[in-house]
This record gives C-alpha cells, structure tokens and sequence, in this order.
C-alpha cells in the first residue's frame, strides 16, 4: 500500500521502524465454486503480531490462510502480504497445514522431515550440506524436539508431528508463519507446548504469526488480535477490543457465563449441563466487557481470563504464554488505533 | 492331478537361455518397482496402483485382438489411465470407490476382449498372473531403456517429488510444482506397472511393486535406504521365485508372491514383537 510507504519515507526519524503490515486487505472477496465465501475483508494486520483466525465451520478460515498464500485466487479488491501479491513472498511465509494428524507410513525421519522445508523445491541432484543439516538442527532445538531429530515419523506422537512440522516452516527462516488449526486433536500437553512454541517465535525472534484457530481459550495468552469470520465479513480486532461486548454479542449472540474456579476467572458459554453444586454467575455480554475494559487487564495479571470457543472452559494454559504476551501486546497496541476501526465496522 | 514334486535337474533348467532372460527381467522391474513403491505409499496412492494395471488389460487383450504387441496396448492404457487419475488431481487417486468401479469395468472389458479371439483367449491367463519365463529380448531391451529414464527422470525430480508426496499443501505452497509433478509420479507408475505386468501379471502387482515398498518401510527410517531395500526386497522375491519354482515346479509368479508376502509377514511380526 503506497500510503504505508509514505508512513515509511516521511518519519526516518522514529526510533522504531515503521513496520509495513504484514497482512493487508482492501474489500478482499473470495468465490470459490460460484458461491461467495465472504466478502468485504477490509483490515490490516500489524507485523510481529499474533493473530488468531476465528469463525465457525465453513466461515472460510482456511480460504482465507490459501488466499493469502496465492494457492486460491481472491475474486475482487487487493491483498498484500509481506507488501507483496499474494504467492510472491511464499519463499517467506512458513505455511503449517493440518495434515500432521494423519497417519504415515513412509520411512522419514524428523530430521529428513524439515530439511525439506530447505531442499525439497530444489530439482536435480542436491545432496544435502552440512551447513543445511546444522540449521535443521537449530530450528529442531529452537522447537524443543532436537532429540527426536533421527526418529521416525510414524514413531512420533501427533504433537511431535506437528512440531516437525513447525520447524520445517521454521528453518528457511520465514518472516510470517502460518498455522491451520494447530491445537485441533492434540492434548492438553500438546497444546501447551504449541501455545509456548509460538510465543516464543513471536517474542524471540519477531515472528509475525497467524493461527487459524477454532478456540482461542489456550492462544489468548499470546494473542495480539484476532479476525474474525462472521455473517460473511472478515473483521480484525487488536486483542484491547476483542472483548467488546458488541463482539461479544456478535460472536456468541448469547449471555456469557463467568466462572471463579481456582485457576481464575473465565469466560464461559452458558452449558446445558451444569456441574452440581457449581457457583455460576452469570451475566450479559455487555457486562463482561465492562469487567475488562476496566476491571482486570487481560495481559500482564495474576488472574488468568480466557475466551471460550465451542468447548467448555476450565483448563489451565496462560503461565508459559503469559510473559511473552506482554511484548507481543506491547507490539500490537501501537497499531491498534488505526486497525480497530476497520474491526469494529 | 500332479501333486508337490522337487524337480532334481533343477540346476540345469536354470542355466536354460529362458531363465537367464527371467532374471534380467527381474532385475529391471525390482530398480523400477522399488523406486516407484516408496512414493505409491507416500502418496497414499497404492489403490490407484492396483487398479491402473487392471485398466490397462483391455489393452493388453486389445492389443492380441489387433495383433500389436501386448505390453503397446498395456502401456497405452494404463497410461491413458494414469493421465485421467493425474488430471482429476491427487486426491482422486484416494477415491477407493470410483477407483473400484472402473476397476472392475476395466477387467470386464480385458475379458470381453480376450474372448473375441482365440489368441487373445490363450494369453489372457499370462496377461492376468504373469509368465516371466515367456520374456523376449525384445522386451528386455524395453525394460532397460525404461529403468534408465525411469532413473534419469527420478534423479531430476526426486526432491520436488519427495517433498509433494509427502507434505503436499506445504509443497504447493513453497513453489512445487504438485500438478506437474502428480503427472510425472502417475506417468512413472504407468510404466512401472506395464514393465512388471509379464511377472507375475495385472493381478498380482501388488506384491512387486507395494508389498516390497511396505516391508521397506517397516524396516528402514529413510526415504533412499527404503527405495534401495524395496529394490532389494522386489529382487530376492522374483530371482528366490524363479529358483523355487525351478526346483519344485509351481507357476513363477506363485512364488514370487508368497516370498513377497513372506517377507513382508516376517516384517510386520519382528515390528509387532519389537513394539510390545
């Protein structure tokens, strides 16, 4: 966007660098078989940041991650991602599909694994360096599963899998990282552990990273922002108005409940089964806002507040994510005047 | 009815002139088997496989009907099956139901055709399980050629190949060409199946070119190491086939199968039994 380039040119002078966004849409609709997916995708999103991709079965969630990769065409408006068409930058974007929940059956071992994520475009005869097998292995340790490094995959649990798969993105160094639901079918542990894996990414080495996502209970700690697929519309929100009670409304069009367990309070959608004997508070979504808005901070606060998906609330998760959040909050906060009003419309 | 018999001059229908064009035989179509196995699996495509050399016996019928050479009309059609496959995309090749039906359709054609003239009729059975020890030089000379573009061709393709079988989406997203490259594979199994038919025939080719690849992967942790072994895998089954089917006289390609599927039984257990 030729204005960003503008931000960029007249202020040479700010200390930090004014980051073009990473993801940009302007009235972005995508059809796929005749039929509209959704439309009128208006939004930034800031470089550095965490977003999550939030919205039903069906919304378009994944349509919207393969646009902004190039492999689905937008049928009108502009997408710009790393300031670039979308496809240009792939060699940049770190691309993590759902597909580490299947079955293998080849040999292949991790570390063969995610050295493709450096060689395996290559045609003709490329053995493979050293050099090449030393940044796999930094990528491998940087991800915690360096000692799975010779273990085949078919011997590693699905949360291994994906983590293979996260530092395959990781070793050709991407700028922007794109997960497709990556907590989907794996256990708590698991999930923990991706939550703690993007964080750090985020926080160490300023991965921009998008999370399609069909919860955001465990992400919360680390989200900067989500968009949101909803009646047909992308929206983005910085995280600082993803509580908004007319979000709130629009996302779960029903009261939200707010349980006190040991852990904190949380958000919760009412359930038609309540445990017996269970304190329930209940209360409209508006007011939930409220609480957060000026009651608690979400970030950076001993008490843990978590929005609550299609599933039922209650576990743990925000220690590991809590103190990166901070940073990656800190980030986003600078751009979330201008992008919120794209949100909110 | 000849029952169980050992043949005691064995060793001397070995060194017949038949034979030793079996084991050359042999030797090409275990290189192309298994290179091309390991990437059936990763491709999850090894019903496709199946089916392709069931699409191409029409043919091979066809072709004795017509009096054109049997592998011409094999490897017209299950390459013209393959391009359909390729073109309806990866996921296509997983479809077991539609894969099934023209499956099916296809072995009824290859029959309709085999009935229509007596020549056709007598090599039907050969076309369905194989005759190995029918191999002529001319066919050997073909099976050569191929294996030395089948390597050529994998030599240049193996990453881009290697990274779509295995991780599609995120290939297409890094630049690999996945359609081109879907062709490519379906092309290369084509050929594999055509050249592996006259061992142990369309019926059978599971055992050659899965059954092999399947034991390797069991037994190895790489994609290169699995390719060598299955090649090993495919050789010790048809050359130990020819051998025992010399010493106690059973059709080739009964042997060939039961060491096939030996190994690999031995395989699955000494895993079970590693695991538990």
């Amino acid at each position: 966007m030729t204005s960003h380039d503008d931000d960029r040119a007249t202020r040479p002078w700010t200390q930090e660098p004014v980051r073009d966004p990473a993801i940009s849409l302007r009235d972005v609709s995508i059809r796929r078989g005749g039929r509209t997916i959704w439309s009128d995708g208006t939004f930034d999103i800031p470089a550095g940041t965490v977003t999550a991709i939030v919205g039903t079965n069906g919304a378009g969630k994944t349509t919207l991650m393969k646009a902004e990769l190039g492999l689905i065409p937008i049928a009108g408006g502009t997408m710009k991602v790393l300031g670039r068409a979308p496809g240009q930058m792939n060699a940049e974007i770190g691309y993590v599909p759902q597909t580490y929940v299947s079955e293998i059956d080849s040999s292949l071992t991790a570390e063969q694994s995610v050295l493709l994520g450096l060689t395996g475009t290559r045609f003709g005869i490329h053995p493979v360096t050293r050099k090449q097998k030393e940044r796999a292995r930094e990528a491998m340790d940087f991800i915690g599963i360096g000692q799975f490094a010779k273990y085949r995959l078919a011997d590693l649990s699905g949360g291994q899998r994906q983590r293979v798969a996260i530092a395959q993105a990781l070793v050709a160094d991407p700028k922007l990282l794109m997960l497709d639901e990556p907590l989907a079918n794996l256990d708590l542990a698991s999930q923990r552990a991706t939550v703690h894996i993007l964080a750090k990414l985020n926080r160490e080495l300023g991965m921009t990273i998008q999370v399609v996502a069909h919860d955001l209970n465990m992400l919360l700690p680390i989200l900067t922002g989500a968009v949101y697929l909803l009646d047909g519309h992308p929206h983005y929100a910085p995280l600082n108005q993803v509580l908004d009670s007319d979000l709130l409304t629009h996302l779960y069009g029903t009261d939200v409940q707010v349980v006190t367990t040991p852990q904190g309070d949380m958000f919760v959608t009412p359930s038609l089964d309540r445990p017996a004997g269970s304190e329930v508070d209940v209360h409209r979504p508006d007011e939930v806002a409220e609480f957060h808005r000026h009651g608690h901070g979400l970030v950076g606060h001993g008490h843990m507040h978590q929005l609550i998906g299609l599933r039922r609330g209650g576990e743990d998760g925000a220690d590991d994510g809590a103190d990166g959040s901070a940073g990656a909050n800190a980030d986003g906060g600078a751009n979330a005047g201008n992008d919120g009003k794209d949100g909110a419309r | 009815m000849s029952s169980f018999t050992y043949d005691p001059d064995w060793i001397s229908t070995l060194g017949a002139s038949f034979m030793t064009r079996a084991f050359v035989a042999g030797l090409c179509i275990a290189v192309a088997a298994g290179v091309v196995g390991y990437f059936t699996i990763a491709r999850q495509s090894t019903f496709a496989a199946h089916a392709l050399a069931h699409i191409g016996l029409p043919g091979a019928t066809g072709a004795v009907l017509l009096g054109l050479p049997v592998s011409l009309g094999m490897g017209v059609f299950a390459l013209g099956g393959a391009l359909v496959i390729a073109a309806l995309g990866k996921r296509a090749s997983q479809r077991e139901i539609a894969t099934g039906t023209v499956l099916a359709f296809a072995t009824g054609l290859g029959l309709y055709f085999a009935r229509m003239s007596s020549s056709a009729s007598q090599q039907f059975q050969s076309i369905l399980f194989g005759s190995i020890l029918t191999v002529t030089p001319d066919q050997i000379r073909g099976f050569v050629i191929f294996d030395v573009v089948l390597l050529a061709v994998f030599a240049i393709v193996y990453r881009p190949l290697l990274f779509s079988s295995l991780d599609e989406q995120v290939a297409q997203a890094k630049g690999v060409p996945v359609g081109v490259m879907n062709v490519v594979y379906m092309a290369i199994l084509a050929g594999v199946i055509t050249i592996a038919v006259p061992a142990v025939g369309t019926l059978l080719i599971f055992a050659l070119v899965i059954t092999p690849a399947a034991t390797a992967n069991i037994v190895t942790a790489s994609p290169l190491r699995a390719m060598i072994v299955s090649t090993v895998l495919c050789l010790l089954a048809i050359w130990g086939g020819l051998v025992l089917a010399t010493m106690f006289p059973a059709p080739p390609s009964f042997a060939i199968v039961t060491l096939s599927t030996l190994f690999w039984a031995i395989a699955k257990l000494v895993d079970y039994l590693r695991r538990k």
